[in-house]
Parts: C-alpha cells; sequence; structure tokens
C-alpha cells in the first residue's frame, strides 16, 4: 500500500520528527517501497496463531521493595541540555495567566 | 615486535602476560601504535580512552605480579558506541547523543572490567545500531580491513574492524537482526550473538528490545566463548536476563562433531542473491564438517520467506517506542530555546537523527498507529510465531543450523545506500536468529574473491555450548584463521 505525503506528513508528527522541505516526497517514495515488501505479510494464513511478543520463556520477577541508592540529582542532571534549580528546563507548555 | 602482540589470541597473551615476557602496559602501546599506523585508513575508532587504559592496565599488571589475575587481565578490548560507560562519550553512532556521558558502566562491559579487560576506546556503528555496513554512523563511515573501498558490514563494524585490522583483540557489539554477525563475517573475524536473555542489556542503548542482544567479537572461537561466558549470567537489572550460569555456554562445547546432526536449511542455502563464490565456500565448510563425521541434513523454514517483512515491522515498532526518548530535555542534542515544547521536540529530533533512524522511526510509528495495528504490528508478531515454530520443528531434526552468514562479501562503500531494502536483504539469513531468540557464531569460511566468507552456526536456545563446539570442530579441522589484515 503506497503511502501519500499527507500519511507522511502525519506520521512525522505523530513521532515529533521535523520535516526539511523535499522529505515528503523522499519518505512516501521510500516507505512505500518497503512497504510494498512487507505486504507479503498479509498472504500468511495467521488465523489460529498467538502472537509472540517476548520469545524466550522468562518469569517475570520483581525486587524486594527496599530502598537502594541511586544517581544524585548531580548525577541525574550532568548532561541535561538545560537546567534550573535542579530541574530540567523545558520551554513552558502553560501561558502565564 | 608490535605487531606480532597486536595478532595474538587471549590465550597466547596471557600465556606472555603470566610469564611475565610482556606487560598489560606493553600490550596496550604495542596497539595504540597498531592504531596510530592503521585507524587513519579504517576509521574503526569514534574516540580513544587513555585514562582507562592507563589506570586498567595498571591494574592488570599488579594483579599479574601478584599471581591473582582475572581471566581477561590486560586483554585489549573495544566496545561499540551503544554501550555506556562512565563517563565516556556513549552516542550510538547519532548526533542527537553527542557529548552524552552515562553516568553508570552497562553490566556486559562492567563484567569484562571486572574480568581484567583493558578499554582502548568505543567503536563505530550505524546510529542506534541501524544498518548493514556502518555507512549510517552519524559521524563517518569505516572501512573493511581487506578493502579500503569497501564497507565492513554493520552495524557493529567498528567493532569488527577494529578486530580484523589488530587495533583490538576482542570487541563487544550487539546484534538485533545480524550487527555482529554479518560484520564478522565481511571482516574476516569470529562473531557470536547469544540467546536472548543470556547477557544483560542493561545500559545498552536500545534499538529494538525484543530482539537486541550484546556479544564479542574476536580472533579465535575460544577467545569469543571466554568473553561470552564471562559477560553472562543473570542481572537484576534487566528483567529480561535469565538466571542460567553464564559459564555454562562452556559446558561441552569442545569434543568434534562426529556423529552431530548439522541442518542445512535449503531456504538459506539457495537464498536469492548468494554468490557463487560464498556458496562455494559453504559448500567447502560443509564437506569438511561431513569429513570430521557430522551427518548433514536437509531441513526447512518454511516462513524464511516471510522474515524480513516481519522484521521491518517489529524492529522499527520497538524502535520508534525506544527513540521517543530523545526529546533533548535530559541529555544530548536540544533546541531548548524553541517557542514551544513541540517545536522544541521537532527541531531537536530533525537535526539529531539521520537518514535512516527516521525512515524506521516513521515505518514504525506507522505500523503501531491507529488504524493499522492489526494489519501490521499484531500480523508481524503472528509471523514471529510462525518463524518460531518452524526453528522448533527444524531442531528436532538436527542439533544445529549451518548456512552462509550473508549472502555476499563485503560490498563497496555507497552500493546500497540509495535503495534500503537492498541493504535490508543484508541480514535476510541472520534476522531469523533474532526474530526465534536463538543463539549464533559466524566463523572465517575461507574467501570469494579475496574477501572473507562467514559460515553462521545457529543452535537452540541456550544451546551455545552446542553452537560454540560446532564452531571450534570447525575451526580446528578447516584451519581457518582469523587473520589480521596488513591494511598499510
Amino acid at each position: 500500500m503506497p503511502l501519500s505525503k499527507d500519511e507522511v506528513r502525519h506520521v512525522a508528527m505523530l513521532a515529533r520528527l521535523g520535516l526539511e522541505p523535499g522529505d515528503e516526497d523522499f519518505y512516501a517514495d521510500q516507505l512505500s517501497g518497503i512497504l510494498e515488501h512487507i505486504d507479503r505479510l498479509q498472504q500468511v494464513d495467521t488465523d489460529d496463531i498467538p502472537p509472540t511478543a517476548q520469545v524466550v520463556e522468562i518469569a517475570s520477577r520483581l525486587r524486594d521493595d527496599e530502598p537502594r541508592p541511586s544517581l544524585t540529582q548531580e548525577e541525574a542532571l550532568a548532561n541535561a541540555p538545560a537546567s534550573v534549580d535542579g530541574f530540567f528546563r523545558v520551554p513552558a507548555i502553560q501561558e502565564e495567566t | 615486535m608490535s605487531d606480532d602482540l597486536t595478532a595474538l589470541t587471549i590465550k597466547d597473551a596471557s600465556r606472555l602476560l603470566r610469564l611475565g615476557t610482556i606487560s598489560a602496559a606493553d600490550l596496550v602501546a604495542a596497539h595504540v601504535e597498531r592504531i596510530e599506523r592503521v585507524d587513519p585508513h579504517v576509521k574503526a575508532y569514534l574516540r580513544f580512552t587513555p585514562e582507562l587504559w592507563e589506570k586498567q592496565a595498571d591494574e592488570a599488571d599488579r594483579k599479574i605480579r601478584q599471581g591473582d589475575a582475572p581471566p581477561l587481565a590486560g586483554i585489549p578490548l573495544a566496545v561499540k558506541d551503544v554501550l555506556c560507560v562512565r563517563g565516556v562519550e556513549t552516542t550510538a553512532g547519532s548526533q542527537i547523543l553527542k557529548g552524552f556521558r552515562p553516568p553508570y558502566t552497562g553490566t556486559a562491559v562492567g563484567r569484562l572490567f571486572e574480568a581484567g579487560a583493558v578499554m582502548l576506546g568505543v567503536t563505530n556503528c550505524d546510529e542506534f545500531a541501524m544498518g548493514s555496513s556502518t555507512e549510517n554512523s552519524g559521524y563517518f563511515p569505516t572501512r573493511n580491513p581487506w578493502d579500503l573501498e569497501r564497507v565492513p558490514g554493520g552495524s557493529s563494524g567498528g567493532s569488527a574492524a577494529a578486530v580484523a585490522a589488530g587495533e583490538a583483540m576482542i570487541a563487544l557489539g550487539t546484534d538485533t537482526g545480524g550487527s555482529i554477525r554479518q560484520p564478522a563475517a565481511l571482516c574476516g573475524v569470529v562473531g557470536m550473538k547469544p540467546t536472548y536473555g543470556r547477557v544483560s542489556r542493561y545500559g545498552l542503548i536500545a534499538f529494538a528490545s525484543s530482539l537486541d542482544q550484546v556479544g564479542p567479537f574476536a580472533r579465535s572461537v575460544d577467545d569469543a566463548a571466554i568473553t561470552l561466558a564471562l559477560m553472562s549470567g543473570y542481572d537484576p537489572l534487566d528483567a529480561t536476563s535469565s538466571d542460567r550460569p553464564g559459564m555454562e555456554v562452556l559446558n561441552n562445547s569442545e569434543g568434534g562433531v562426529k556423529g552431530m546432526r548439522l541442518g542445512v536449511p535449503r531456504e538459506y542455502y539457495d537464498v536469492k542473491g548468494i554468490e557463487p563464490g560464498v556458496k562455494a565456500a559453504i559448500d567447502a565448510a560443509l564437506f569438511i564438517l561431513r569429513r570430521e563425521g557430522a551427518e548433514i541434513v536437509d531441513i526447512s523454514l518454511p516462513h524464511t520467506d516471510y522474515g524480513l517483512a516481519a522484521y521491518y515491522i517489529i524492529a522499527p515498532a520497538e524502535c520508534s517506542s525506544n527513540l521517543a526518548r530523545f526529546d533533548g530535555v535530559r541529555y544530548g542534542l536540544s533546541e531548548v530555546d524553541a517557542p514551544n515544547i513541540t517545536d522544541e521536540y521537532l527541531q531537536t529530533r530533525r537535526k539529531g537523527f539521520g537518514t535512516e533512524v527516521r525512515r524506521r522511526v516513521m515505518l514504525g510509528t506507522y505500523a503501531l498507529s491507529s488504524g493499522y495495528y492489526d494489519a501490521y504490528y499484531l500480523k508481524a508478531q503472528k509471523v514471529r510465531t510462525l518463524i518460531k515454530r518452524d526453528f522448533d520443528d527444524a531442531f528436532k531434526k538436527c542439533d544445529a543450523i549451518v548456512s552462509a552468514t550473508s549472502p555476499t562479501v563485503a560490498f563497496p562503500i555507497g552500493a546500497k545506500t540509495q535503495d534500503p531494502l537492498s541493504m535490508y536483504l543484508c541480514d535476510v539469513l541472520t534476522l531469523g536468529g533474532n526474530l526465534a531468540g536463538l543463539p549464533g557464531i559466524s566463523v572465517p569460511c575461507g574467501t570469494s574473491e579475496g574477501l572473507p566468507v562467514g559460515l553462521q552456526v545457529l543452535g537452540p536456545q541456550w544451546g551455545e555450548s552446542v553452537v560454540l563446539r560446532v564452531a571450534r570442530a570447525y575451526e580446528a579441522a578447516s584451519e581457518m584463521r582469523a587473520e589480521v589484515a596488513s591494511v598499510v
């Protein structure tokens, strides 16, 4: 199934990927080519087949709920592009009232 | 002398270290000299870690003198740029993580440090391990040490090239669809992907979490085996790590192939696009294995034709979720001065991600998006079940599976960059092992057109010892050794 330019725009926005001029055509073309190959999956009869998300049988286990050391605030913020007063700084998401 | 030191295996190096013939510092110096000579051509490394190698070599020499040297004391190690090492810039081959210095060390690397390994540096890879040629690196492409105009394979191309060029004795890589085995094949070294869950993924920058595994590159099966054993085993920091003892991978991993049944999947043997020279090398390997007493069994993996399609839904879907964390807020590149948070995300991710990463994030986002989930993601997971069942059925008829690792030898730089599907097809013989969670190895198996060919051995889940046994038997009987490329 070919992907339209509108769909590329929609998917890019969902993924928060900024597009540059020409990107819509480029990715519509390339993703359509890949999806054309992927469409062969529809030939497989999977009516009674369960999905596999985790391929190895490993029982989930929980650790004991005990306090343990973690990163310090300084370590956690060490790679932050911008921080203020011990917090990560981001553009405001609400307008001042 | 120094070139001799950069062509050693762990076993030989350890003997010289314990005899006092050489020191860990000598071994490091020889490798640094070799790197200075060949890496400007090969470009296997992104960055070097002199503070670590000085400290770790000192520590190794001290322990050797005291007579309590751990198993990898003084062994020079290279680490793929997706494995976090405390304080060492780790970028997943991406501009979006430029400058990122992890506050902790991943478990696999940490265990090799405890075992005495000496880290020389961080190796190049395709951005976020997405690629089969290392050309998708956000920094520069790595070159194949056997022919500098060709790719080393990928995504762990820097690690494979470093071991092949004598720039490290062992290296770590990661394998999501073939990213250890394929570059090992193209560079003529040994590369092993363990069973999913064998090695902790803690500290691995995630690409596709249900497929990713960490594994070793080496110049002998012995070296790959001991390196894998030392980093395996339960880690409370990875809920998918198995509590099986790591050392079990070595149990019964010697003793030859006499009486073993080795399956040759006809879909792999005659895979579309396999080069005649690769097929001839595999035929020669099968002849040797039969001569050693193995029974070669014809088997079928009937869903092979759907593997690539299932993989290119599952892996991009998982990556689109994993890579959502790169938002420019907590680490890495940031357009924090954008007018609003949405623009901050859009601009950061536009500048930080390369073409292949964007392609896969979009593909995965599409497959998971409303209205398409059942047709793509759920369907692919069901086909994954069928692919796993193919392998379950096959292992009723054989002890291990043998095939080519890659349908082709190393290809020229730029040959596949314009057509993503042609690049994806590089992994057609390896990605089934990831979808089914199997252990697999690639060992050198001669040459075609003067370039290395790899023989892949796949085993049932937790069957690393079977895989290693076949690989060791082949290595010994064929006298194929991973040699060091002269480069210059």
